[in-house]
């Protein structure tokens, strides 16, 4: 949660009274163009930045999934996951199970070094649910991925949120990846929502349908992109 | 140009294909990489037994590779030469060990905190390009003429490139990963020992085969001015008496034992980071 949020970098203004709560069990999408605030806010809400003023509250239990995998290339692929817990609950076999989880488990012993861009990301996921948390901060975690690999994270991600129920905020640019896995839609522009409403459309979420497209047509309209020729 | 009735238009000239060049990556002969190593050197030692074979370099001069073998042998049966050997490898390694200790101390300390730099970055700086023959013989006067002063010249040598590839690496490690590391709860020591140290590696022993190679140059220095055992001792010795044949062996070993103690650096590269196997470009 975010109360009255003010932050600015170099005299410019990035976060201007910004005001934003998630709800446990809620999936936030957070959309807006590049520079508009959306990374300083999770950087925020992951204690690597600090709030000029106003306030903000979080989870003790919070996981992220960055736009690359940042793993360490000296661990091997179990190590990573279980990075940072003790060793009760940092074992090898919880981190098989983990990685069985995202169709990982052949590559338990490897090295990140020898994996793909798609299965680096996904055991970046198996490291951030590892650890059960209360709120999953996603930042354009499908960014780098092939567009492939991409519609298949997605489909991942929406199945383990149902099934862990983390509050999740997703940063992304992607608005048809917003309202696939999202609850809920805020976009951000200079510093400020500028709107944040609920979706509505039934699950399982599918591409495509009237009620989608005009909701992405609304969402892309306050994004700023023109809409004029797509009306073929 | 003509057309025909599907719209398709013909070009005017015909293009000349050509089949891609393919860069063919060499396959990697093990037998055949030895061969090429050992090829440089033999040819080094063919030229020498050319030259002195022939009698175009004196032999009192250069003696030739069969004197010199001779030599060899017959200091390594009377003389103790092994003796001698182990006595300037263990120098060597002792100072070694202090300096690049030190070294990669001082490198992390300085690299990772900002207080560290200010603190002790200018004063490493000048104390890098004072010339080693001049510390020597402050060491002498303050420590004597013992095995100390040998063993500190050696450490304060190797301590230099340890420390300056040291910090390199451990201000360049990839931030990103040090982050996300840090988000999932790595603190402090283990930030430290699990993460900047094995992803700085690389460099870190980079320095420390600058080092292990310095460490010699400083023993052979150190042995030169004064010494009652070792490689150097000999060295002195046969010099005065002129035993050129001696002197040549020595050399050989000092080359030697260069060679040996970088060997040494890189099956410790290839032990201490499995996971570039697989990933570094060659």
């Amino acid at each position: 949660m975010l109360g009255g949020a003010n932050k600015s970098f170099d005299s410019h203004t990035v976060l201007d009274r910004l005001d934003l709560q998630i709800d446990s069990g809620e999936f936030v999408a957070l959309l807006g163009a590049s520079g508009s605030g959306k990374t300083t806010i999770l950087r925020i809400l992951l204690g690597l930045e600090t709030l000029d003023s106003g306030e903000v509250l979080v989870t003790p239990a919070r996981s992220t999934v960055f736009q690359e995998p940042r793993l360490v290339p000296s661990k091997r692929v179990w190590r990573n996951v279980v990075i940072g817990l003790d060793k009760g609950s940092g074992t090898r076999e919880a981190a098989a199970q983990a990685l069985e989880v995202v169709g990982l488990s052949r590559h338990v012993d490897a090295w990140p070094g020898t994996l793909s861009g798609g299965e680096a990301q996904r055991v970046a996921l198996a490291r951030a649910l590892i650890r059960e948390p209360e709120l999953l901060l996603l930042d354009e975690p499908f960014a780098a991925l092939d567009a492939l690999t991409r519609l298949k994270m997605q489909r991942q991600v929406a199945d383990l949120v149902d099934r862990y129920g983390p509050g999740v905020l997703l940063v992304t640019h992607d608005v048809e990846e917003a309202l696939v896995l999202a609850d809920r839609v805020v976009v951000l522009e200079h510093g400020r929502i500028c709107l944040d409403r609920r979706v509505e459309l039934p699950k399982p979420r599918r591409i495509g349908g009237e009620a989608f497209d005009t909701l992405r047509d609304e969402l892309l309209a306050q994004l700023g992109v023109d809409q004029s020729d797509r009306q073929r | 140009m003509s057309a025909d009735l599907a719209g398709t238009v013909a070009v005017e000239e015909a293009i000349t294909l050509v089949s891609p060049r393919v860069h063919r990556e060499q396959k990697r002969n093990r037998f055949r990489s030895i061969a090429l190593r050992v090829a440089g050197p033999l040819a080094v030692v063919g030229l020498w037994w050319l030259l002195t074979g022939t009698g175009i370099i004196d032999p009192t001069i250069l003696p030739s590779p069969l004197v010199t073998w001779k030599t060899f042998w017959h200091l390594l049966l009377h003389q103790d030469l092994l003796g001698d050997i182990g006595v300037s490898l263990a120098r060597a390694a002792v100072g070694l060990a202090i300096g690049a200790g030190f070294g990669l101390i001082l490198g992390i300390t300085v690299g990772l905190f900002r207080l560290g730099e200010e603190l002790l970055d200018a004063s490493l700086q000048m104390f890098r390009v004072i010339p080693f023959p001049a510390v020597l013989f402050l060491f002498i006067v303050w420590f004597g003429i013992g095995e100390t002063a040998k063993v500190l010249l050696i450490a304060l040598a190797t301590l230099f490139p340890m420390y300056l590839n040291t910090f390199n690496g451990v201000r360049n490690v990839d931030r990103r990963i040090v982050e996300a590391a840090r988000s999932f709860g790595l603190r402090g020591r283990r930030l430290v020992t699990g993460v900047v140290v094995p992803l700085a590696l690389p460099s870190i022993l980079t320095g420390l085969r600058f080092s292990a190679g310095v460490s010699i140059i400083a023993l052979v220095f150190a042995e030169t001015i004064n010494a009652n055992k070792g490689i150097g001792y000999l060295a002195n010795q046969a010099a005065s008496f002129n035993q050129v044949p001696v002197l040549v062996v020595c050399i050989i070993v000092y080359a030697l034992l260069g060679i040996f103690v970088d060997l040494c650096v890189r099956i410790l590269e290839n032990r201490l980071m499995p996971w570039r196997r697989q990933v570094a470009v060659r």
